[in-house]
């Protein structure tokens, strides 16, 4: 979902840029106070690890294709601050490295799927888990459920900026309808790709999951 | 806990693997916003990369015709590229202010 240059006006690409500049402010803010130097590293390595299966574009139907985002699956792991930091740092790359991404769309690009991949992904997770079982085979079906949920969000997101800003005068109802169909079957791609990662980092070191620990926190007996 | 160096290493040549082998068997179709933008028509409106001269534009490494190397240079460097600026900036943000020492 890598938005080219040229489909959204210069207007909304600047406010679309400020608003993903606030939230990757904050996020810096909050990842300063939650990452810790036993923590940093598996943030830099979801960074990695989303840039490499972003690479790997799946089907989805005849003639489009569909990759990972990681959203969810970053928020998951080292949680929501540094996921979006690690968003980001892979978009940022993607951009200036492999011109993949227009850099005039970059603020917008970073909008849909950092900030709104993060956080509709992460939310859709707090609140499967809540419904869930307490047990440690909840998390990767939450995070799941998450990964999915959150493709078509961002999707409705770039349809938001196209009504706003759209150099091009196609009806807005025909983008949004293509955008979240489409979306929706990439999102099944993502959900799995979230939920088999979550479970294969959990099965190994489920202490390391941001996801899972901070589920389990709210159960210690704190003293005062 | 003392295994994370073992995690972490892992987790690396499996990424390392995925953008420098695995890569070059991703579809090559384009993306769901692409093809949106097709159908519908508004893609015309898609500008040229500002940046679409760069080494290893779109994934590929200019000079190299093997596609699987090309493919696979740009993944690794991706994958190592990512690893500096992902670790140091992780690194800064997490280390906290020295004061609480003395």
């Amino acid at each position: 979902m890598h938005i080219p240059d040229g489909f959204i006006d210069v207007q909304t690409s600047a406010i679309f840029a400020g608003l993903a500049a606030a939230g990757v402010a904050t996020a810096l803010k909050g990842a300063r106070t939650q990452l810790d130097e036993k923590t940093a590293p598996l943030a830099g390595l979801t960074a990695v690890f989303i840039f490499a299966v972003q690479m790997l574009n799946f089907p989805v139907a005849a003639g489009t294709s569909g990759h990972l985002i990681g959203g969810a699956l970053a928020a998951i792991l080292v949680g929501p601050w540094a996921a979006i930091l690690a968003l980001t740092i892979v978009l940022l790359m993607q951009a200036f490295l492999f011109a993949d991404g227009g850099l005039t769309a970059l603020g917008a690009s970073t909008f849909n799927m950092s900030i709104v991949g993060v956080w509709v992904g992460y939310g859709a997770f707090l609140l499967v888990r809540k419904i869930l079982p307490k047990r440690k085979a909840s998390i990767p079906l939450a995070a799941a459920i998450g990964g999915f949920v959150s493709v078509p969000m961002a999707a409705i997101s770039f349809t938001v900026q196209y009504a706003m800003g759209a150099t091009a005068t196609y009806s807005t109802s025909t983008v949004l309808g293509a955008m979240v169909g489409t979306h929706i079957l990439i999102g099944i791609g993502e959900g799995l790709i979230t939920g088999l990662t979550v479970s294969a980092v959990i099965a190994s070191r489920s202490d390391l999951v941001y996801g899972w620990k901070n589920n389990n926190q709210k159960l210690e007996i704190r003293h005062a | 806990m003392p295994n994370n160096r073992k995690f972490y290493i892992a987790g690396f040549v499996v990424s390392l693997f995925l953008a420098g082998v695995v890569s070059f068997y991703a579809s090559s179709s384009p993306d769901g916003l692409e093809k949106v933008a097709e159908d519908i028509g508004f893609i015309e409106t898609a500008k040229e990369n500002t940046n679409a001269d760069v080494v290893l534009s779109d994934y590929g490494t200019k000079g190299v015709d093997n596609e699987r190397a090309s493919v696979g240079i740009a993944g690794v460097v991706g994958v190592l590229g990512t690893a500096v600026v992902a670790g140091v900036a992780f690194k800064l943000i997490a280390r906290k202010p020295q004061k609480a020492k003395n």
